[in-house]
């Protein structure tokens, strides 16, 4: 488990709960049991808060936010991607990454490839502003679906993080009630840090679930444990690979296997 | 974070003065605290296992100093083996002899390659080489190309480019053809982030390695990266030979454990420190200022250091049986204060002290540094008579103390307080007890409050 980056806290605790039930003999002390019990209990804590996406608005709007590199846009073009092409939904993607260089070129390209709509500004300009934007744009033409990026930022650049309650904020003028779903990106080969990303971006931006992106590497992603055990913030999608197709449900039991596994 | 590890070490050993030597049982007891602290910072588990393993048989029977407590001294070790695993001397990047430099970075997606990139061209233009160019070899995140035109225009280096429809190695060998007609001091090579288990994509990466034979490769890793670290750096050893290692987004605040895994598993030194959203913050590593900061503990360290140069043990040692038996005099004040005022402004040290910086009314604090000097001036005011017993010190004494030392009766009686509330203090001490931070900064040498900065 630490090898998979689960954490000492969360570990120990996962832990001490198999060594009761082994001593109470809920759980027979041999190998097998004890692995199956194990993984029982590491799906259970992966589990916390169970919610499927919410897309009950018209239009739902989607916000995604995240440490920089951890895959947002990525991961935006795939969600665009499967609402458009499986469920025959209409996306606009609001280009909220007005900050690093041709960030909005790379939302471009996965819009057209999704066949989303796109809402942008020029680099520099206001992100709350393009989110605006596109909510109102997404109404006005009756989209079912807003997606909205937001320039990587780490969770210790203060201003930032006030910048994102900001783009939030606006969101909720536009629109009352939105953005209806809030998700985070994580790297699957973050370390401990990932615990603070969660703690802070959910302060900042109420956070409903996690995105664990690159899972297709060898990293297992079990901060995504601590997360869900510390701050109850469950994962909501899986990001496995380059392509449109590369994003999946979270399963936790499926999960659990991979982090025992080598 | 370092409190935290610093205080259980000390909890931990807090019998070992006594005794004066760190015994096994002792050491195992600091090895539990240390690895776990390692861990918490994401250093790979199996470094951390080989790593403590080491850290043991130094510790063992190492003396304590008298300057030091029992947990400072493990935290000194610790410190000089993280250091000395992550340092290697003086790590610089190979330039060529004749014609462009040619460097390559490689990393996974997200590390921070294109703006490593840009930072590493504006930090070389900086240092001396006037033409530096990159070369667009990531054709397949979207838009990577155009980043890597605009940062690179930021930072004023030409950007060789042929879109996304050209193969990388195809693209770097024309780049470097390109930068040897046109006479450029430096090449830098990005390519697309690639995971490390990615077979065709690492063999593309050692491709263009053979074809533009770069005088160093560089390995971009996320700071905040976790156990994977050692993996990631174990296959981009195999497939592109790196050299050297640039820590990227060092800015957060990741504990950055990743630093020691690669430099343990692959022996490669991390050469740069990337540090923030904007294209200047990049400079060298300091293997130190690392090592203190995967321990999480700010400067602690030099403040450890200095306390070592500068108290003079036999000293200490004196001291420290006056106190134990009640015999501290105003006398040996001075001198204490005289050897804590060597080390540095008083407001500098108490930033140091972990658990003060967190204070914010110490971390604005303006400590006074001329009411010390007045405390000085007082006690070198009195007969040696009055510094051993300042009961004596009445109306005339007090006076003439006050003339001498240019300052008024009620300053000299304050300073008497004060020193008897010291002793005080120091009684718990000895029998264990800390002081609160409110008798501190009275002990701080009698300024009576710290005065808060407006800001």
């Amino acid at each position: 488990m630490i090898l998979a980056d689960t954490g000492a806290p969360t570990t120990a605790k996962v832990v001490e709960r198999l060594e009761h039930e082994v001593e109470a003999g809920t759980v027979p002390a041999d190998g097998e049991a004890v692995q199956a019990r194990l993984i029982e209990i590491l799906a259970e804590v992966a589990a916390t808060a169970r919610a499927p996406i919410d897309l009950s608005g018209e239009p739902a709007v989607l916000l995604m936010v995240g440490v920089n590199g951890t895959g947002k846009t990525t991961t935006i073009g795939k969600i665009a991607w499967h609402l458009s092409k499986e469920f025959g939904l209409s996306v606009v993607l609001a280009a909220g990454d007005t900050y690093r260089a041709a960030a909005a070129e790379q939302l471009a390209e996965w819009a057209d490839r999704a066949g989303a709509e796109l809402v942008r500004a020029e680099e520099g300009s206001d992100p709350g502003a393009v989110a605006f934007d596109a909510v109102e744009a997404a109404r006005a033409r009756g989209a079912d679906v807003v997606i909205v990026d937001t320039a990587g930022r780490l969770h210790t650049q203060t201003n930032l993080m006030e910048e994102l309650a900001k783009v939030r904020r606006v969101i909720a003028k536009q629109m009352p009630g939105a953005p209806h779903e809030t998700l985070l990106s994580i790297d699957a080969t973050t370390g401990q840090n990932g615990l603070r990303q969660a703690k802070i971006f959910a302060e900042a931006a109420e956070v409903d679930g996690v995105v664990l992106t690159k899972l297709d590497g060898t990293a297992k992603g079990g901060i995504v444990l601590a997360i869900a055990d510390e701050l109850g913030i469950p994962v909501k999608l899986i990001g496995t690979g380059e392509t449109l197709e590369d994003l999946r449900p979270f399963d936790p039991t499926d999960f659990a296997n991979a982090l025992l596994t080598d | 974070m370092f409190d935290q590890l610093s205080d259980r070490l000390q909890a931990t050993l807090s019998d070992v003065r006594s005794r004066g030597k760190l015994s096994e049982s002792d050491v195992d007891a600091a090895m539990r605290e240390i690895r776990l602290a390692l861990l918490e910072a994401d250093v790979n588990f199996k470094v951390v296992k080989t790593f403590t393993k080491t850290l043991k048989e130094r510790c063992l029977g190492a003396d304590v100093l008298g300057s030091l407590d029992p947990g400072q001294q493990v935290i000194k070790i610790v410190n000089e083996e993280l250091t000395g695993l992550m340092g290697g001397t003086g790590s610089e990047l190979a330039f060529a002899s004749s014609g462009p430099t040619v460097i390559l970075m490689a990393g996974l997606q997200g590390s921070g390659k294109t703006t490593a990139c840009a930072k590493l061209a504006r930090f070389l233009r900086e240092n001396g080489k006037k033409d530096v160019a990159l070369a667009a070899c990531d054709v397949y995140r979207p838009a990577a190309v155009d980043q890597l035109v605009t940062v690179g225009g930021r930072v004023g280096a030409h950007v060789y480019e042929k879109g996304t429809d050209a193969d990388p190695v195809e693209i770097a060998a024309w780049a470097l053809e390109q930068a040897k007609t046109e006479r450029r001091d430096v090449l830098i090579v990005d390519t697309a982030g690639r995971l490390h288990v990615d077979q065709e994509l690492m063999e593309e990466l050692s491709q263009i390695r053979k074809r533009v034979k770069p005088h160093d490769v560089l390995l971009v890793v996320d700071a905040m990266t976790g156990q994977d670290a050692v993996g990631v750096a174990e296959s981009f050893a195999d497939a592109a030979e790196f050299d050297g290692v640039v820590m990227s987004k060092l800015d957060g605040d990741a504990r950055g454990g990743a630093a020691l895994s690669v430099k343990a598993v692959t022996g490669k030194p991390i050469l740069f420190a990337s540090t923030g959203e904007k294209l200047e913050a990049f400079d060298r590593f300091h293997p130190d200022r690392m090592a203190s900061r995967i321990l999480g503990m700010g400067d602690v360290l030099s403040l450890i250091e200095k306390a070592e140069q500068q108290i003079d043990e036999d000293q200490a040692a004196d001291l420290e049986r006056k106190l134990r038996k009640n015999q501290f005099t105003l006398e040996d004040m001075l001198q204490q204060m005289r050897q804590v005022r060597k080390m540095g402004p008083l407001s500098g040290i108490l930033g140091m002290l972990p658990g003060m910086g967190a204070m914010k009314q110490l971390k604005n604090a303006d400590i006074d540094e001329g009411q010390l000097d007045r405390v000085e001036a007082i006690i070198l005011s009195m007969t040696p008579e009055e510094r051993a017993n300042p009961g004596l010190i009445k109306g005339s004494r007090r006076k003439r103390i006050a003339n001498g030392s240019g300052t008024r009766p009620q300053q000299v009686n304050q300073l008497i307080k004060q020193f008897d509330q010291m002793r005080k203090m120091m009684r718990h001490m000895t029998s264990g007890k800390m002081p609160d931070a409110q008798q501190l900064a009275a002990m701080t040498g009698g300024a009576p409050r710290p005065k808060v900065r407006r800001r």
